[in-house]
């Protein structure tokens, strides 16, 4: 039987998200054996343009060019899954959405007419279907490592998507919310980091994203009896996934 | 032989997107573009009305590849602003952050990177199931010593969550380093083999007299802190940079292009630091630099590789040097009041200066935000190099012209998610 063959394409991102698969510097050449790395242009040179078994997409759509380059990504690939917060939720940009494009085009270059961008960062699963979704900014290498090796064998990977509150509590974390009054999005934000923040004395900032059924209100009451004003709220929603239903909504809420 | 279009659709192992285009009219370069289009985010301009503690956690998302270079910059920027100085243990450990990410990304670049153009090939993982197996084992485990530093101090790799202005949100007990250390005395036999392999390429025989552009410290290889000097007598206070420096909008770039005030073009990076604060390198670094026979004032931007592995080598040495004479702080991090002001820093990311400006409100929200990549300010200086270096290559195969374009554009390590992905090649001939 012949390899997969692999395509990583980058969309609007910081190209932290297909660094983390050359982060698996314990995998990487493992993987490497089994899948057919046809098409990785931060890894190679080599341009082999086709079919693709799985295509990992990173980064959200902001430019008309992107727009289009999706719909043909997808045309080629069996599996089409999004790596990571901009993919996913449309990232850190799709603060821009909503926001005057024309002002923030003004705000850093001397020439807007120079500049060509939609008003808008979306995530690939608004433009084309997504087989799957692989949260966070960025997003865990051990996730990756069983995303690969569950597509591998054709199975679905184990990414729960119960809140990150239960991994702290699993970890063995101090509550830094109950403890110190700290804002902390643990309660609200999909498992995968391993409860990083509260780990490090510091509250969960939601890089992963809303979990199954968020009750962000909740949260955001509590958070304002502990002491946040409005604008504290709406910052703390108005990050990485700044554009996820439950957090704009819930950010709305607190304009 | 001049009328002819060379195109190359996607330069490959770098970071963003981007394209270059040479004009040849009769046999001559008349003009040369290194145009980045990748798709502009917009951060200066969403980081007006945050918060300034917001800063290190969103201008890290500018850069998966050197995100606490954009991290170092912004807490020192705010501190200056906010008036408060970190220094001792806590001051230590930021450089020892930075010391993991200049491995990590220095490693990354030159093994996986820019190696297989000396090597003829595509990529790092075509060498390595081509013969080059041992070496490309060796760089991962060693780039992993790089990495461990950064998840150790910062959390995780990739945009790290232990950095706040006025420190960390926790640091670690000393008795905490005995793992890492560990694996940097075994990651320091790596990096001293890495340094021998890279200075065993080919390198072009091709020299500029650049105007070399980094920090210069007068006590430590210049990373979180010092004072903008050049090889040309430059030498001036950080905060004295915009009255030096400006940043032009081009139509072919997404980019901001940095130029010094008088017009002219310079280089940030590896190769500066290198020449400007070559003494300030530890023993090790030093003596591997003679030994392979890297020129002391090195003008060749070819070798910039194994300047990579000398600085990568010194990170070795200095993160183990601070971790011997670490003390544990007495708090995570120096408290503050949010005031006005406004705030300057640059700090040294793997591949050049990295300068960032905000104004604060009393109430420490941002209301301005300046921010200029290294990347950004190398552009000029990449279409100098194309202009000088392929000019009398020009009657070659076009395979051998790309290759050497590449080539020369990837000694800048350029970071187009920074300033760059798809670098696509454009000769017109007319």
């Amino acid at each position: 039987m012949s390899k997969p063959r692999l395509g990583v394409f980058k969309f609007s991102s910081c190209d932290g998200c297909q660094l983390s698969l050359l982060d698996c510097e314990d995998e990487l050449l493992a993987v490497a054996g089994v899948i057919d790395i046809a098409y990785f242009p931060e890894a190679t040179r080599a341009d082999d343009v086709g079919h693709y078994d799985i295509a990992f997409i990173e980064g959200s759509v902001t430019t008309p060019h992107e727009a289009e380059m999706i719909q043909d990504i997808r045309a080629r690939s069996t599996a089409l899954i999004t790596l990571g917060a901009c993919a996913t939720s449309g990232g850190i940009q799709a603060l821009k959405n909503g926001a005057d494009t024309a002002a923030f085009i003004d705000a850093v270059y001397a020439h807007p007419e120079y500049i060509d961008t939609l008003d808008t960062a979306t995530p690939i699963s608004d433009h084309v279907t997504v087989d799957f979704e692989l949260r966070g900014c960025p997003i865990s290498k051990h996730q990756l490592i069983e995303l690969v090796a569950a597509t591998l064998v054709g199975r679905t990977p184990q990414t729960p998507a119960h809140a990150t509150c239960i991994d702290c509590k699993l970890a063995g974390h101090v509550c830094v919310m109950v403890t110190q009054g700290t804002p902390c999005l643990g309660p609200v934000t999909h498992a995968g980091c391993g409860a990083l923040c509260p780990g490090y004395a510091r509250g969960c900032y939601g890089c992963f994203g809303p979990k199954e059924t968020a009750n962000t209100a909740s949260l955001t009451a509590q958070l304002a009896v502990n002491g946040a004003d409005r604008r504290q709220i709406h910052r703390l929603l108005q990050t990485f996934n700044a554009n996820a239903p439950e957090f704009r909504q819930e950010a709305e809420n607190h304009d | 032989m001049t009328d002819k279009i060379i195109k190359v659709d996607m330069l490959a192992r770098v970071e963003g997107e981007g394209a270059f285009k040479v004009v040849v009219r009769d046999g001559k370069i008349v003009g040369t573009e290194f145009r980045i289009f990748e798709p502009p985010r917009f951060f200066e301009a969403f980081l007006q009305g945050r918060d300034h503690t917001e800063a290190p956690d969103i201008t890290a998302r500018i850069c998966g590849i050197c995100p606490v270079a954009y991290q170092m910059s912004s807490v020192h920027a705010m501190e200056m602003a906010l008036g408060i100085t970190v220094d001792g243990p806590l001051r230590d450990l930021r450089r020892l952050l930075y010391c993991g990410e200049w491995i990590e990304s220095h490693v990354l670049h030159a093994a996986m990177l820019h190696a297989p153009d000396f090597l003829g090939y595509a990529g790092a993982i075509e060498m390595a199931k081509d013969g080059h197996g041992d070496v490309v084992k060796l760089a991962l485990e060693y780039k992993k010593a790089g990495n461990a530093i950064v998840s150790f101090i910062g959390g995780r790799e990739i945009h790290p969550i232990n950095v706040r202005v006025g420190g960390f949100y926790k640091v670690p007990r000393k008795a905490d380093f005995a793992p890492l250390r560990e694996q940097l005395l075994r990651a320091r036999d790596l990096a001293e083999t890495f340094v021998d392999w890279t200075a065993s390429f080919d390198f072009p025989d091709k020299e500029r007299d650049y105007t070399m552009v980094s920090l210069a410290h007068g006590t430590e290889y210049p990373m979180n802190e010092g004072r903008v000097v050049s090889n040309k007598g430059l030498d001036i206070a950080v905060t004295d940079w915009p009255a030096h420096f400006r940043e032009d909008h081009v139509a072919h770039s997404n980019a901001l292009q940095g130029f010094m005030v008088d017009g002219g073009a310079y280089l940030c990076g590896p190769v500066s630091r290198f020449n400007n604060a070559y003494d300030q390198l530890s023993d090790r670094a030093k003596a591997a630099t003679q030994r392979v026979g890297l020129p002391r004032d090195c003008k060749n931007p070819y070798r910039s590789i194994t300047v990579r592995a000398v600085e990568s080598l010194y990170a070795v040495d200095e993160a183990l040097r601070i971790i011997d004479t670490y003390e544990e702080p007495d708090a995570p991090f120096v408290d503050y009041a949010p005031r006005a002001g406004i705030g300057m820093a640059a700090t040294e990311a793997p591949r050049g200066l990295l300068f960032h400006r905000y104004e604060l409100t009393e109430d420490g929200s941002i209301k301005t935000a300046q921010i200029v990549p290294p990347t950004s300010q190398n552009q000029p200086s990449i279409e100098q190099d194309l202009q000088s270096f392929i000019a009398d290559i020009l009657d070659r195969p076009d395979a051998e012209i790309l290759h050497l374009c590449e080539q020369t554009i990837r000694n800048y390590d350029p970071c187009i998610s920074c300033a760059t992905h798809f670098l696509e090649l454009d000769i017109d001939r007319a």
